[in-house]
């Protein structure tokens, strides 16, 4: 097989991947049980603490090895539709990556600018990834959320969000 | 009468005002998330779980109850006037409500739909009065190789029924097991997974678990799909029903609650199968069956009573048994867990106050989202106009504020992040969710329950087959797993004479 066939063979077996993903979390579960814990079962817990990870990390595997097979024999899952979707066109890498991007943005800001300036921030950069552009009413809505959600989780309910710098101010 | 005079004193704890304001806001919240596009009854409970923390239980469930049944009541509206169900279990109601709204019969389809949500909720829960006692003094009795058989029997239920492909069934199920699988083992306190960092040694949440899943993969998979054209949104008017239609729809009102609330019981059941069922039933009995496909009332008026029954009938086996058998249900019962409550027969003695407060709540509930829905459907439909950007942007900052407020720490964003990533994935190559989320909740106490036996029986593994009950479960489950073994082996000669590759 030539180079360019095999890329778009890969392309229509990406499902493999998933195959692969099986694969390596089976390895890891069974690596991990076969070394990290120690001893069987005991008299008062005949069945111990490892034989159902040893039995999880099997059965990834052998799944592994059964989605490989439908895969090669043309098996596809289906993607899922729904109200908002249109399976028409490709994936649209960006956008996914952009909000991956930042959900990991706002995980580093809570410490620290606290959650209403990065609430805001996350709102506001979701809409923006997600192909919003109105300047003045993106980020207004955003901070409006955001501020809205910090007074009733944090004063109302109870649950504590860090308030940040911005608490200096105030 | 002792099932009778408990419900009456859950009526007196359910009207205190707190417990109707907490019925009022889960029905408003649930009829608003169901008439939102994208945004499940599944979803939405994930998202509110960590409100809860504040929240006593009583309190919860009584919103959870509302939401469930009011994002039943708001689905059927975005079916009928978007013609793009978002729940599995209202594509029935787009198939006849939609070509109603589209020859000027928007109002009387959703008065159908409401009434019948309405109908087949009441005779749903009534039946769960009648029976939830019962099935929980029979399950009194049951022990740990039961449990364990009702359990594996969830998960071949949900793998095998649901979706296309088995295969990737018991993929997603095996996923959820091995991530519940992390942090300390209950009996024996040994690591499991943990890898030697200190925060996996609690395990994973299930609430981040829920919102990795059904919120943050959702949101990343309609991003990568996010429909770029308007859709159309049928104006309608103030629902109502003229008495001709009222002679079309009272029948199968009625007749759509024997199919739902028994589907809605049983493992994998859920109200997609039944509501079908109810749509199938209706056309063949009806005297208009030309009018079918082109906006009969019946096919709204069955399906959707049906609906209602079925989220009863979850209910039922939920709280009797313990055995969630729809995503929705699959949270609730993580919400339980939360409060460190296990639902199952004992709970009809432990939490006699709570668990019929939850009934009587789930009657008023349904009187508010009629007396709510008839007057406001014209208000919920300019939800379905909000700008997508604000509805998914809204739906990731709520799992955010959520996950952060498992445990304080910033770290959970990107586990959440990495699990709905996984979700992202499943749904991308068709691995169904509710396996996984099934196998995270369940998946624990079913190993709690294995090793329990075998604690009992000294080891001895014929325990697990040792009572009836436990038997005929065990040969169900060897049903499920054969009979489609059976059908692709008597199929084989055609599939032989197709080409081998299309």
């Amino acid at each position: 097989m030539s180079a360019p066939i095999d890329r778009t063979w890969l392309k229509d077996h990406s499902e493999l991947g998933i195959s692969a993903f099986l694969f390596a979390a089976g390895a890891l579960v069974l690596g991990n049980t076969l070394l990290e814990t120690r001893g069987g079962g005991s008299s008062s817990d005949p069945l111990g603490p490892h034989a159902v990870p040893l039995g999880v990390g099997m059965l990834l595997l052998l799944l592994a090895v059964l989605l490989t097979l439908d895969v090669l024999r043309g098996g596809k899952g289906e993607a899922e539709s729904g109200d908002d979707i249109d399976l028409t066109h490709p994936s649209d890498k960006r956008t996914v990556l952009m909000l991956a991007g930042v959900l990991v943005a706002t995980a580093v800001l809570i410490p620290l600018i606290g959650w209403p300036l990065a609430g805001m921030a996350l709102f506001w950069g979701a809409t923006y990834s997600l192909g919003s552009r109105e300047i003045p009413r993106d980020p207004l809505i955003a901070a409006g959320v955001s501020l809205v959600t910090w007074f009733v989780f944090d004063t109302l309910l109870g649950v504590d969000l860090p308030g940040g710098p911005l608490m200096g101010l105030i | 009468m002792d099932t009778f005079s408990s419900l009456m004193d859950g009526f007196g704890h359910a009207l205190t005002p707190t417990n109707l304001l907490f019925a009022a806001i889960g029905v408003l919240l649930g009829t608003a998330i169901g008439v939102l596009p994208g945004i499940g009854p599944a979803m939405a409970l994930a998202l509110l779980l960590p409100v809860t923390y504040a929240f006593d239980p009583t309190g919860a469930f009584i919103m959870f109850a509302g939401i469930y049944f009011g994002g039943m009541f708001g689905g059927s509206t975005t079916s009928i006037l978007l013609n793009t169900p978002g729940e599995s279990a209202a594509v029935v109601a787009a198939i006849e409500g939609n070509p109603m709204a589209r020859s000027g019969r928007g109002p009387q389809a959703l008065a159908a739909a409401a009434i019948g949500h309405f109908v087949g909720g009441m005779i749903g829960t009534i039946l769960l009065v009648l029976l939830a006692p019962l099935v929980a003094g029979l399950a009194v009795g049951i022990g740990a190789p039961d449990y364990f058989a009702v359990m594996v029997l969830a998960f071949v239920a949900v793998t095998s029924v649901l979706g296309s492909s088995r295969v990737r069934g018991f993929a997603s199920l095996a996923i959820g097991l091995a991530i519940g699988l992390v942090g300390l083992d209950p009996l024996t306190g040994s690591q499991r997974l943990t890898f030697g960092i200190p925060q996996l040694a609690d395990g994973i949440d299930v609430v981040i678990v829920a919102v990795g899943i059904f919120a943050v993969g959702e949101a990343l998979w309609v991003a990568a799909h996010l429909r770029r054209t308007e859709q159309e949104v049928i104006p309608v008017g103030q629902p109502w029903l003229g008495s001709d239609d009222l002679r079309r729809t009272w029948k199968p009102w009625l007749r759509g609650p024997l199919i739902g609330f028994p589907f809605g019981a049983i493992p994998a059941g859920g109200a997609e199968i039944p509501t079908f069922l109810s749509y199938v039933l209706e056309r063949r009995l009806s005297r208009r069956r030309d009018e079918f496909g082109k906006g009969a009332i019946e096919g709204v008026a069955g399906p959707e009573s049906a609906s209602s029954a079925s989220s009863a009938g979850t209910l039922t086996a939920m709280l009797t048994i313990g055995l969630p058998t729809t995503a929705t249900a699959a949270v609730m019962l993580a919400a339980f867990q939360q409060f460190g409550i296990q639902p199952g027969p004992l709970l009809f003695q432990r939490e006699s106050q709570l668990v019929w407060t939850l009934i009587a709540s789930l009657f008023i509930g349904l009187v508010l989202l009629l007396v709510l829905n008839l007057p406001l459907a014209p208000v919920w439909a300019k939800l379905l106009r909000i700008p997508r950007p604000y509805l998914y942007a809204g739906i990731l900052f709520f799992a955010c504020v959520g996950a952060y407020a498992v445990s304080g720490q910033p770290v959970d964003l990107i586990v959440l992040l990495v699990i709905g990533v996984i979700g992202f994935f499943m749904r991308r190559y068709g691995l169904p969710v509710l396996p996984a989320v099934l196998g995270v909740i369940l998946g624990p106490d079913a190993e709690l329950q294995l090793r329990r036996a075998l604690q009992i029986a000294d080891g001895d593994w014929l325990t697990l087959v040792s009572t009836p009950l436990a038997v005929i479960v065990y040969l169900a489950i060897l049903v499920l797993l054969l009979v489609p073994i059976a059908r692709k082996f008597v199929k084989r000669p055609e599939k032989e004479r197709e080409p081998a590759d299309h």
